[in-house]
């Protein structure tokens, strides 16, 4: 049940996307997201959903994985839908009633911008592995270093809790099976009452994330950690061809929309 | 009264998915009330997913569990009245202790069972009992405990329930010899008093021979031997080819019996090596 979280998962694999450099895929996902917000008319939409279909193909993540990971938003998009459906001024497709032709057109195209939002930040999780991506981040982010920004400390955390994520599932999933076992009820009874069965699974789910951090900062420590100064990468960073190539098609993206974006359509 | 029959068991994790694959297969095993039955296994041989399914924590893909003549899985009611019937002690127990006290922890499971206050009150005592808990820890915060006194706590936690099956994984791990001894003896006291099954997974080979009357042993999802600790040590080699250690005693008289010593088969405690030692003896003596 707690292992469908989808949250950040990496799909292993060995396709162009993939080997892609990191940094490249985040100026990209910068890139495709100012792009995606240019679309105004029907023109936009349909290049930028062909644009990401295209990329999902290259990548070889397959529809099933994108909309798994949509679950969770269904909510906040039909939400959207709702909203624009009936908050829209135009002409009504009935004369007298207040769903309007443009309402409809306008809330098809805000789930779209949300669903290609998320498609897009999915490619980049899907086939990023964690470090790759931090790894990227602190790079891109280095100027701000300068500016006393704790950009290193920033991107280690971050890496660590995802790091953290399938382990603390791991944890939780065998505490409550241990409390399973001695009778503990958490499927059934109010609301107030699953809340309250809850207590025996955190308490000693938050125990054991102290410990963790505890002994994680002392075997760091015991291999000379001392933040990211003068700290050397096992894995260079280098940018090839394609990386530049990739760049361009992304930037030539941003130019047509916004070009499209003058002219209306 | 809680004899455990299990038929054709087989379980099978992310079902349906690329990353399909069968835990445990085949599994055919009575286990009479009372026994104290140990169950080995290398790491991932499918004995924790086993012995999960004697509660009904994991249910199986096909296959049934039967406890005291009635089918676990029959309903959402018998899944659950089961769990106060077979007492499951996992790996580390210490980690899941989180109650103010040692007295409500241990009153946990009891209070699940929606048992009377004087019944839980007389069942955290005896529980504490057993485990060798004093008095005067019931009213400490789990967490001002020692290793080993967290882990007998956490087994008074299961003890409480009064499970005609008891059943605990790897009840030793990390603990010092002393700590390893007393919980053993204080589950083998638990077992004389109520007559209760016991099933014990367990990596430490010489506990197992010692105390154990009988002998499962899985390897990749198969039960491959079953039997006394007397039957399933004569197969050494069998043992060691699937990853797993022999009692020291065997391993000793493999290394004499290599050296051209006659040694009988079958020995698995430190008696028996030196009773067939000083038999060597006479016989050299002659």
């Amino acid at each position: 049940m707690l292992k469908d979280i989808t949250l950040g998962q990496f799909f292993p694999g060995d396709t162009i996307a993939h080997r892609l450099d990191p940094r490249t895929k985040l100026l990209l996902v910068t890139l495709y997201i100012v792009a995606l917000f240019q679309a105004k008319g029907w023109v936009g939409y349909g290049i930028i959903t062909v644009v990401t279909l295209t990329c999902m193909r290259i990548s070889h993540i397959s529809l099933k994985n994108i909309f798994k990971g949509l679950k969770p938003m269904i909510f906040i998009i039909s939400l959207t839908a709702l909203l624009n459906i009936f908050y829209t001024q135009g002409t009504p497709i009935i004369p007298g009633w207040i769903i309007t032709w443009e309402g409809i057109a306008r809330a098809i195209q805000m789930v779209l911008r949300i669903v290609l939002l998320i498609t897009g930040t999915f490619l980049l999780t899907y086939t990023t592995s964690p470090i790759a991506l931090t790894d990227g981040l602190e790079i891109l982010l280095g100027p701000l270093k300068k500016l006393k920004l704790p950009i290193h400390e920033m991107t280690i955390m971050m890496s660590m809790a995802l790091r953290f994520i399938p382990t603390l599932i791991e944890e939780t999933d065998k505490i409550m099976s241990a409390q399973k076992a001695r009778g503990a009820d958490f499927e059934t009874g109010s609301l107030i009452d699953r809340a309250k069965a809850l207590l025996p699974v955190l308490v000693p789910l938050f125990v054991s994330a102290f410990r963790r951090a505890d002994e994680l900062a002392v075997a760091m420590e015991s291999r000379c950690y001392h933040g990211g100064e003068g700290r050397t990468r096992m894995k260079q960073l280098v940018m090839a061809g394609r990386d530049y190539i990739a760049l361009l098609l992304g930037i030539l993206l941003l130019a047509v929309m916004i070009y499209l974006k003058k002219l209306g359509i | 009264m809680s004899e455990i029959i299990v038929e054709k068991l087989r379980h099978v994790y992310s079902a349906g998915t690329p990353f399909e694959v069968a835990a445990i297969e085949d599994i055919d095993l009575v286990i009479p009330q009372g026994q104290l039955a140990a169950v080995i296994g290398h790491t991932g041989s499918g004995k924790s997913t086993f012995i999960q399914h004697l509660n009904a924590l994991l249910s199986p893909s096909s296959g049934k569990v039967i406890c005291g003549g009635k089918d676990i899985n029959e309903s959402k009611l018998s899944r659950k009245e089961v769990k106060s019937q077979v007492g499951l002690v996992f790996q580390y127990p210490e980690y899941q202790l989180f109650e103010e006290t040692v007295y409500k922890d241990i009153a946990f499971g009891p209070r699940n069972m929606k048992l009377p206050e004087e019944e839980i009150d007389q069942r955290v005592r005896e529980a504490a009992g057993f485990t060798g808990v004093d008095e005067e820890l019931l009213d400490k915060s789990p967490l001002e405990l020692s290793g080993g006194q967290k882990r007998r706590v956490a087994i008074a936690g299961v003890i409480a329930m009064r499970p005609g099956v008891l059943i605990l994984d790897e009840p030793t791990a990390g603990l010092d010899p002393a700590g390893c001894r007393q919980i053993l003896e204080n589950i083998c006291s638990y077992r004389e008093k109520t007559g209760a099954t016991v099933i014990i997974v367990s990596h430490n080979m010489d506990d197992v021979a010692r105390i154990a009357e009988r002998i499962i042993v899985f390897s990749h999802g198969r039960i491959v031997m079953d039997g006394t600790a007397k039957e399933v040590f004569s197969r050494a080699e069998e043992l060691v080819e699937i990853g797993l250690d022999v009692p020291h005693a065997t391993e000793l008289a493999l290394a004499l019996k290599k050296q051209g010593l006659p040694m009988p088969e079958g020995i698995y405690t430190h008696e028996q090596l030196l009773q067939a030692v000083l038999e060597l003896k006479g016989v050299a003596a002659c």
